[in-house]
């Protein structure tokens, strides 16, 4: 179960309480007239699934019922950071690639923005090595 | 002042109303009533009851105006006033749940919309499609520990809290308006379901239904 933290209750909620809603920050071609079908065909059907950092629209469908979004990694499933509509995330694959060269922990350094903080900090640390 | 059509929902003449509860109670040829109950319920029907939805200054300003009560401030809280009566609950950032006494809620509604003219605003009236419940008694807050997921200990659900969030697979409004119990809102169609799983998950306390 995750325990997701609702950017507008403001806390920490069940998973139960919420819906995954697929891919977060794409964008509608502006001008569909002059889209190529194959451009067209990428906005519409095809979604990237990379391992690793990836970014997530989610809805709290019993709760506040506004949709909103999470960083997650694909492979530790941790939820990195979660983040109103409209907003850019602080954690990329790039800041993570970043850290990773600086020889920083990303088990440390992916917790400071919201998001959850597993309660068993050392199974944290074993899958992020 | 905004065009929409408004009507008043509650029948004036002498039609029945039926709360969503009706049959449910009625089922029960003999209400349960433990000789000394963990658990008390009752329904409370009729209440009125409005959604509200726009932005939160203009409508904290019409509802300061109409029922001289601000909305409130915090993600997750409800205010109510002196009598208790009336309450304003947050639902999300632009929607809020306003509880009235049953037959009250037409005029409000037509007061909150003279007053907020052309702001860009809803108000819907669904008195009709939920009922309150209490749930009362020293053992009110484990029944709704077998119920909920959500954390109910006083720390984590101060009075002055409401949530909306899963009940036995259902979607129900738990809130906590006063010291000594709770206040549950359930959807019509739900209602029956989530009656009987209160009176299973409060049998082993003993418990007593009251209208
Ligand atoms: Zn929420």
């Amino acid at each position: 179960m995750f325990y997701i933290y609702c950017p507008y209750c403001k806390e920490h909620r069940e998973e139960e309480e919420f819906h995954p809603r697929g891919q977060a920050h794409l964008l509608r071609p502006e001008d569909p007239e002059n889209t190529s079908d194959e451009e067209w065909g990428d906005y519409l059907f095809f979604r990237d699934n990379p391992r690793g950092i990836h970014h997530e629209m989610w809805v709290h469908s019993v709760g506040c019922r506004k949709f909103f979004n999470i960083t997650r990694n694909t492979v530790t499933y941790e939820i990195l950071e979660t983040y109103p509509m409209g907003e850019q995330p602080t954690i990329t694959a790039e800041t993570e690639r970043v850290r990773k060269e600086q020889g920083v922990q990303a088990a440390d350094g992916g917790w400071q923005t919201v998001g959850a903080r597993p309660e068993n900090k050392a199974l944290n640390e074993e899958t992020s090595s | 002042m905004s065009d929409v059509k408004e009507f008043q929902s509650r029948p004036t003449d002498t039609s029945r109303a039926e709360s969503p509860l009706e049959w449910s109670l009625h089922e029960q040829k003999s209400l349960p009533h433990a000789s000394n109950p963990g658990v008390i319920l009752s329904e409370k029907p009729f209440m009125g009851q409005l959604i509200l939805r726009g932005g939160a200054i203009v409508m904290d300003e019409a509802v300061r105006e109409v029922m001289d009560m601000a909305l409130p401030a915090k993600p997750l809280a409800v205010v109510s006033d002196d009598s208790g009566e009336r309450s304003i609950q947050w639902l999300s950032p632009d929607e809020w749940l306003v509880i009235v006494p049953g037959g009250e809620e037409f005029e409000l509604e037509q007061k909150l919309r003279q007053s907020l003219g052309q702001a860009h605003f809803s108000i819907v009236n669904v008195s009709g499609g939920q009922t309150l419940m209490s749930l009362k008694g020293s053992r009110a807050r484990e029944v709704l520990m077998k119920s909920i997921s959500y954390d109910v200990h006083p720390h984590a659900f101060p009075v002055g809290k409401g949530v909306s969030t899963t009940f036995a697979k259902a979607t129900i409004i738990v809130r906590r308006t006063q010291e000594d119990g709770w206040e549950l809102i359930l959807r019509r169609s739900f209602a029956d379901y989530c009656y009987r799983w209160l009176l299973d998950a409060s049998r082993e306390y003993g418990v007593s239904v009251t209208r």
